[in-house]
């Protein structure tokens, strides 16, 4: 490879834009397993004292930590299988089948898209209280995937279109139904669109906020990211060593995850961006 | 088993493809459909396999109507262009997904692919994916696939296309041999003139949606129904000079007279096509010009031929005549080779 720039210089400025965040992510780890003194930075003890929340009975009126990631995983997965069962057959249907009114549902798909669902938030309300599903997961896993969706499918159908019609006419002369080619022949040539879909959606689900805190603002139904809300809300003792070891415990998940899953992830950028 | 095409019209929205077009291809019999790209050909082979709904007309194989049945039932094997393999299936799964689809018992699938594999040579490669395949060796999977199912008709879409020369030629002949060891009736697709002659038994040649002559290769080179068809067989192609048809006699634009009897009196002026293998020294002296262009072939010449009038000719010639660039010629036509048409194109 020949060097027809330098390196260093690329380096150097990269190194003082991420030194903020690269700070921010050390002291996270740094104060999360040590304690310091009221006037100093710097750490005096290593101590698991924070995590105790992981085992010891939570304080009065504050949900047990299990049972909130419990339900942030719930709310997770189910928003990532609802997500791809729907967009894998709805993409499908939008890149494949002639059906009446199948431009109007692509020009609707990409304004939803662009949507700020913000907007939508005081409506999205007013229909779970309605229909009974405020203040529940089941409410909440049905407003996130539905929001979801948009881009799901839109991600799906640039990995349908790029399928080759060839495939499918072979599939349909070899005698199988419209079916069983979209099931055994299409499907698994969409299939890394399928798995960074479900990825991304998941993560999305994990790391949600707005929702849960609006339309699921009780103990029952609360996540991770409303859990630290509350640990915060309370202004007359607020525990930051506690704070921060939650969001730990939070985070660990999601790097977790990347880290396994980097390389099916940039998938969905190389495959997925034909409309 | 037989196909006949009746009165069939094939319309894209507003736009007719294919108007009353009727078609009939002998059991076991390879027929080529020809024609430049547009004429309609993939079309027709597209309504044949079920792919494409027929607007009108019939469509029969042997006596039973299958205009209106779906594409599975129609028992019809499909080689396409791109070979369409499956990706995620290995050369053996590819072949036999059209049995698992069918149903048929484990054991069966496993004799039958085998079968097949032996036919189309191609049993050592059963476990690679298509990716790990040359391009000729994924023609066989794909014609292995078509062919597996036993179908009535096998249907190829330029099957050739995507392949290099020499695998080209190789193909050529594997996939006739593989029609004639099967006695399947067969239909290809092609815009190439030399596949066409040298692998079929018949050549439907069609222009703008209608086929314009069905006849024998050799058949069709030598007796073209019109100037179009004429153009299309032949490389290098025919050239045409105006004529003018006085009592018994053509003259050439250049004023050299050719004899000629058997023309109907009434046609003033008409058209003649002159191959490059009639034109050329063997055949007398009269036509003069200059070598415009020489294209060494190896075995063969191609010359360019400018005439004293400024009209072209090109003669094809075994190598070795030591002419060059702007040298003066006096050469002769083979006279009961030449093809006349009207000023339509049509033959006379």
């Amino acid at each position: 490879m020949s060097h027809n720039f330098r390196h260093w210089p690329i380096i150097v400025i990269l190194s003082i834009v991420s030194l903020p965040l690269i700070i921010m992510f050390t002291f996270q780890i740094i104060d999360t397993f040590t304690t310091h003194p009221i006037d100093s930075m710097i750490p005096d003890k290593i101590t698991f004292e924070q995590f105790s929340f992981l085992w010891d009975e939570a304080e009065t009126g504050r949900a047990n930590i299990w049972e909130v990631t419990l339900n942030t995983f719930i709310f997770a997965t189910t928003t990532a299988v609802v997500v791809c069962t729907v967009s894998m057959t709805t993409a499908y249907a939008l890149s494949r089948l002639n059906f009446p009114f199948r431009r109007f549902f692509l020009g609707g798909l990409i304004i939803l898209h662009a949507f700020p669902t913000v907007t939508l938030i005081i409506a999205i309300f007013l229909i779970l209280q309605i229909i009974g599903l405020y203040d529940t997961l089941m409410g909440v896993i049905m407003v996130k995937a539905a929001l979801e969706l948009p881009f799901g499918i839109w991600i799906m159908k640039g990995f349908y279109d790029n399928v080759p019609w060839e495939i499918e006419m072979a599939g349909v002369q070899d005698g199988a139904s419209r079916f069983t080619v979209w099931w055994k022949l299409v499907l698994p040539q969409v299939q890394p669109g399928i798995f960074a879909l479900m990825i991304f959606s998941f993560l999305s689900g994990w790391s949600e906020f707005l929702l849960p805190q609006v339309l699921a603002p009780g103990n029952d139904a609360q996540v991770l990211s409303t859990y630290m809300t509350a640990l915060i809300a309370d202004d007359t003792k607020i525990d930051f060593a506690l704070f921060k070891a939650v969001g730990m415990f939070y985070a660990l998940p999601v790097i977790a995850i990347y880290l396994i899953f980097q390389n099916k992830l940039m998938n969905i950028y190389g495959g997925g961006t034909k409309g | 088993m037989q196909i006949t095409l009746q009165n069939f019209t094939k319309t894209f929205d507003d736009v007719t493809v294919i108007e009353d077009m009727n078609l009939e291809v002998k059991d076991g019999e390879m027929l080529a459909l020809l024609g430049p790209s547009g004429c309609g050909k993939s079309t027709t082979l597209f309504a044949i396999c079920g792919i494409h709904r027929v607007n009108g007309g019939k469509i029969l194989f042997g006596d039973s109507d299958v205009s209106d049945l779906p594409s599975q039932k129609r028992n019809v094997g499909v080689v396409f262009q791109s070979y369409a393999l499956y990706p995620h299936m290995n050369a053996y799964e590819n072949i036999a997904f059209p049995l698992k689809v069918r149903k048929d018992k484990p054991a069966d699938i496993k004799r039958q692919v085998h079968e097949i594999a032996k036919l189309t040579h191609i049993e050592e490669l059963l476990e690679r994916k298509p990716g790990q395949l040359s391009g000729g060796q994924q023609q066989r999977v794909a014609l292995a696939r078509a062919l597996v199912r036993k179908p009535d008709i096998l249907l190829l879409d330029e099957p050739l296309a995507n392949l290099d020369a020499k695998l080209r030629l190789e193909m050529r002949a594997e996939i006739r041999r593989i029609q004639l060891e099967t006695g399947i009736t067969a239909i290809l697709v092609t815009h190439d003139q030399v596949e066409a002659m040298s692998m079929c038994d018949r050549i439907a040649l069609m222009h703008d949606g209608k086929i314009v002559q069905l006849d024998k290769p050799s058949e069709m080179y030598d007796n073209p129904a019109n100037k179009f068809v004429a153009d299309f067989l032949g490389n290098p192609p025919i050239t045409f000079l105006d004529a003018k048809h006085q009592g018994d006699l053509l003259v050439l634009p250049n004023g050299h007279e050719i004899k000629n009897t058997k023309l109907n009196a009434a046609i003033e002026m008409l058209q003649i096509g002159i191959r490059p293998e009639c034109f050329g020294p063997q055949f007398g002296t009269g036509i003069k010009g200059v070598v415009k262009f020489i294209e060494k072939q190896g075995r063969e010449e191609l010359f360019d031929i400018e005439l004293t009038d400024g009209s072209q000719l090109r003669s094809i010639q075994s190598s070795g005549s030591n002419l060059s660039i702007g040298d003066d010629i006096d050469w002769g036509l083979a006279l009961d080779d030449l093809l006349l048409f009207d000023m339509q194109g049509d033959r006379l």
